[in-house]
């Protein structure tokens, strides 16, 4: 039972951070179409701006600094190269941010080296928030969700009940009558992109001392934030939520879970080894193959559902 | 005679010819070709092994080389995948460089042990040694040992027999948590064999094995830990398995010692930092305040010309040994040819920086050296990676007590 708790309260840090990085990354998407390969390499560099601000101002700087940075970067990706190669169609788009990860990967390894940079929890939240069964519950965590729920209420609120997001909305799905309106879509197209590299430049910040800021952060968050992307639907904010929380859970509980696929034959009178056929496969703990059980999913959902848990349109 | 002329220019051609294509000995280097990963996710270890090199290999050709050539590292990426390794491994021999060398994945050590093999077998006239420097798995000089093979780092049973050596007298239960492939398997079944060696006592509560490199958040792992009531966390995780994984115990408030194999190599001790006093230990050839320990002010002057050119710590001291028995052995052979070379090689004896002895082996070509197991503490000389702590030693294990027996049946070649 305490393991229950303990792991769900994990899930669930894991599952926010997921989702903030996630849901930057799903509206662009579903504002532009454009699926963005370098969304975890902005993240990237969120963390290291957070680091390099923290070094010199403190870590609460650090909070606006950073994102404000990205979302600056994001701007420049978006006017000087992604409007450019737009008219190319959504395979050059691909292409070009799949590149841009590379390169960014590299100047980042190039101005900060291989290794990991010290960028650490700030004092003022370095205590064990409580103590459950023994094991600390650190108060940055308990920060860590604050914020992901507070930028969650933030951007809905500001699509659903602002001007802007009425604008931003509408320029969706109807470019041609917005800018017929006197809208410059364009610009909404750059605000849009700039947000959502400034979301995931936030999740940088809180994402980069949780685990370690180094190169390879970027290259280990890429893959899991398309899969909740593509789960909860192509362009659906609820949906990436709901899906960020859900892979989060899945990954904590299917290491904590002691069994294997095989164990679910035990009742019904079958016994499985290594030696049986498929024994192997079957027999192997749920804890070994726990991080590949989102893209297991991921699959799933594309084969039964291809537009995901709560999207509007196919993949 | 009327074609006299032309004949002599066709000559005076053909030499200019051979001397622009075989440059003189002492102009030529020896290279060597480096297979390790320089991007992805194990991307920091390889880069940090290449700038050991680079210090090492600039001392050894500042001294004259081997045969009055210098050496020369030319460095390839694997991204950790045995395939590109054997893309990598095709290069080299194009490029008739007599050596290979690599350190990163027993993974990928296993498949250059075998692709070395077969293009010996099948080019007897470009053949290359497999210089070991980390592929650490016992299978490589044990089940799968080959001539060509040499391995100058100690393998996970040598580090296994110092880890347990060192574990406190008090530690009765532990856990192991292991990468689920070649290395991180050896890792798991050496460390049950040297506890139920050396150590009756303590009893194992849990054991795991993870994907390899694919955990981003190891709290669950550490509630199951907790959960299990382990005394002390034993794991040769490297690279983000390994830092995140500490990382998260420390995090969580997880009091128990951390016994691990490779906490000492790059980013370590950063991701750690403070809280891992007293509480992070490590099986090293090497650690900086070995010298200080020892009053050996030479390898500390060669250990702070390594501190002044990089930001992490110098523990490869094996390097230095591997790097100077090749140069004695190509002196030795009077050539870079890679049989004589082996051949040397075979069983040479030489002292290591710090004075002590090693050798490698002939039955199985294992380089038997000397492991420290220390411990992360603060107020010591030199602290690794300006966290403000560094390592002391707990154990010393000498060669000699390192000296495990081997299965290995070395076929030879016959010329």
């Amino acid at each position: 039972m305490e393991v229950f708790l303990v792991s769900a309260l994990n899930g669930l840090v894991y599952g926010m951070l997921l989702f903030m990085l996630s849901s930057g990354l799903t509206l662009i998407f579903s504002m532009m179409g454009v699926l963005n390969f370098a969304h975890a390499s902005i993240y990237m560099v969120g963390a290291y701006l957070a680091y390099e601000t923290s070094r010199f101002l403190g870590f609460w700087p650090a909070l606006i600094v950073a994102p404000v940075i990205c979302g600056l970067i994001g701007a420049a990706i978006e006017i000087w190269g992604l409007r450019r190669v737009h008219h190319n169609g959504h395979i050059a788009e691909l292409l070009f941010t799949f590149g841009l990860a590379f390169i960014i990967e590299r100047a980042v390894q190039m101005t900060w080296g291989m290794i990991p940079v010290p960028y650490r929890v700030p004092e003022l939240l370095d205590f064990p928030l409580f103590t459950m069964y023994g094991l600390q519950f650190p108060a940055y965590r308990g920060f860590m969700l604050l914020i992901s729920a507070g930028m969650l209420v933030a951007i809905w609120l500001l699509l659903t009940r602002t001007r802007i997001g009425l604008i931003i909305q509408a320029s969706l799905t109807h470019p041609q009558m917005v800018s017929a309106l006197g809208h410059d879509v364009p610009r909404v197209f750059t605000t849009v992109f700039a947000g959502g590299c400034a979301l995931a430049g936030l999740a940088g910040v809180i994402g980069g001392n949780y685990q370690t800021t180094e190169p390879s952060m970027a290259y280990a968050m890429g893959p899991i934030v398309f899969v909740v992307v593509v789960f909860g639907g192509l362009g659906s904010l609820a949906g990436c939520f709901i899906a960020s929380i859900i892979m989060g859970m899945v990954q904590t509980f299917a290491v904590v879970v002691d069994g294997s696929l095989g164990d679910l034959l035990r009742p019904i009178g079958i016994a499985l080894s290594s030696d049986n056929f498929l024994g192997e496969l079957l027999t192997i703990p749920l804890a070994r193959i726990g991080p590949l059980l989102p893209f297991v999913m991921m699959i799933l959902m594309l084969l039964f559902r291809p537009r995901g848990l709560l999207g509007t349109r196919d993949t | 005679m009327k074609c006299q002329p032309w004949r002599s220019l066709a000559f005076g051609v053909l030499a200019l010819l051979a001397v622009a294509a075989r440059p003189t000995n002492a102009a030529d280097t020896i290279k060597i070709g480096y297979i390790d990963p320089l991007s992805g996710t194990f991307a920091q270890s390889g880069d940090q092994f290449l700038k050991v090199f680079r210090y090492v290999i600039d001392g050894i050709n500042a001294r004259g080389g081997a045969l009055g050539r210098k050496f020369e590292l030319v460095a390839f990426d694997d991204k950790t995948q045995p395939a590109e390794a054997l893309i990598a491994l095709k290069s080299i021999t194009d490029q008739n460089m007599p050596f290979v060398m690599q350190c990163s994945g027993s993974n990928v050590g296993a498949a250059l042990i075998d692709g070395v093999a077969k293009h010996n077998a099948r080019n007897p006239d470009n053949r290359i040694v497999y210089l070991n420097c980390g592929a650490l798995a016992d299978e490589l000089t044990n089940e799968q040992c080959d001539f060509w093979q040499f391995r100058f780092s100690g393998n996970v049973g040598m580090r296994a027999q110092t880890l347990v050596s060192a574990l406190p007298k008090d530690l009765k239960s532990v856990y192991l948590l292991n990468q689920d492939y070649l290395f991180g398997q050896s890792i798991q079944k050496d460390t049950k064999a040297q506890l139920a060696k050396q150590r009756p006592d303590i009893k194992i509560v849990g054991e795991e094995l993870i994907p390899f490199g694919k955990v981003k958040d190891f709290s669950s792992y550490i509630t199951k830990i907790k959960a299990s009531g382990a005394q002390g966390l034993i794991t040769g995780n490297w690279g983000p398995d390994l830092n995140l994984l500490i990382k998260s115990g420390v995090d969580a408030g997880l009091d128990i010692g951390y016994y691990t194999y490779l906490s000492h190599l790059i980013g370590g001790p950063t991701a750690v930092g403070e809280n891992g006093e007293n509480r992070l230990h490590s099986v090293m050839e090497f650690h900086e305040n070995i010298p200080v320990e020892q009053n050996n002010q030479a390898m500390e002057d060669f250990d702070k010309g390594f501190r002044e050119k990089n930001a992490f710590d110098f523990s490869e001291i094996n390097f230095v040994t591997m790097l100077e028995m090749v140069a004695a052995a190509v002196d030795k052979a009077g050539s870079t040819d890679a049989l004589k070379v082996a051949q040397a090689l075979e069983g040479m004896h030489m002292k290591d920086l710090l004075g002590n002895d090693t050798y490698m082996r002939k039955d199985d070509h294992q380089l038997i050296m000397p492991y420290y197991a220390g411990v992360f503490v603060r107020g010591v000389k030199y602290d690794s990676e300006h966290t403000g702590l560094g390592w002391k030693t707990e154990t010393k294990l000498s060669a000699a007590d390192l000296a495990q027996p081997t299965t290995c049946k070395m076929k030879r070649p016959a010329s």
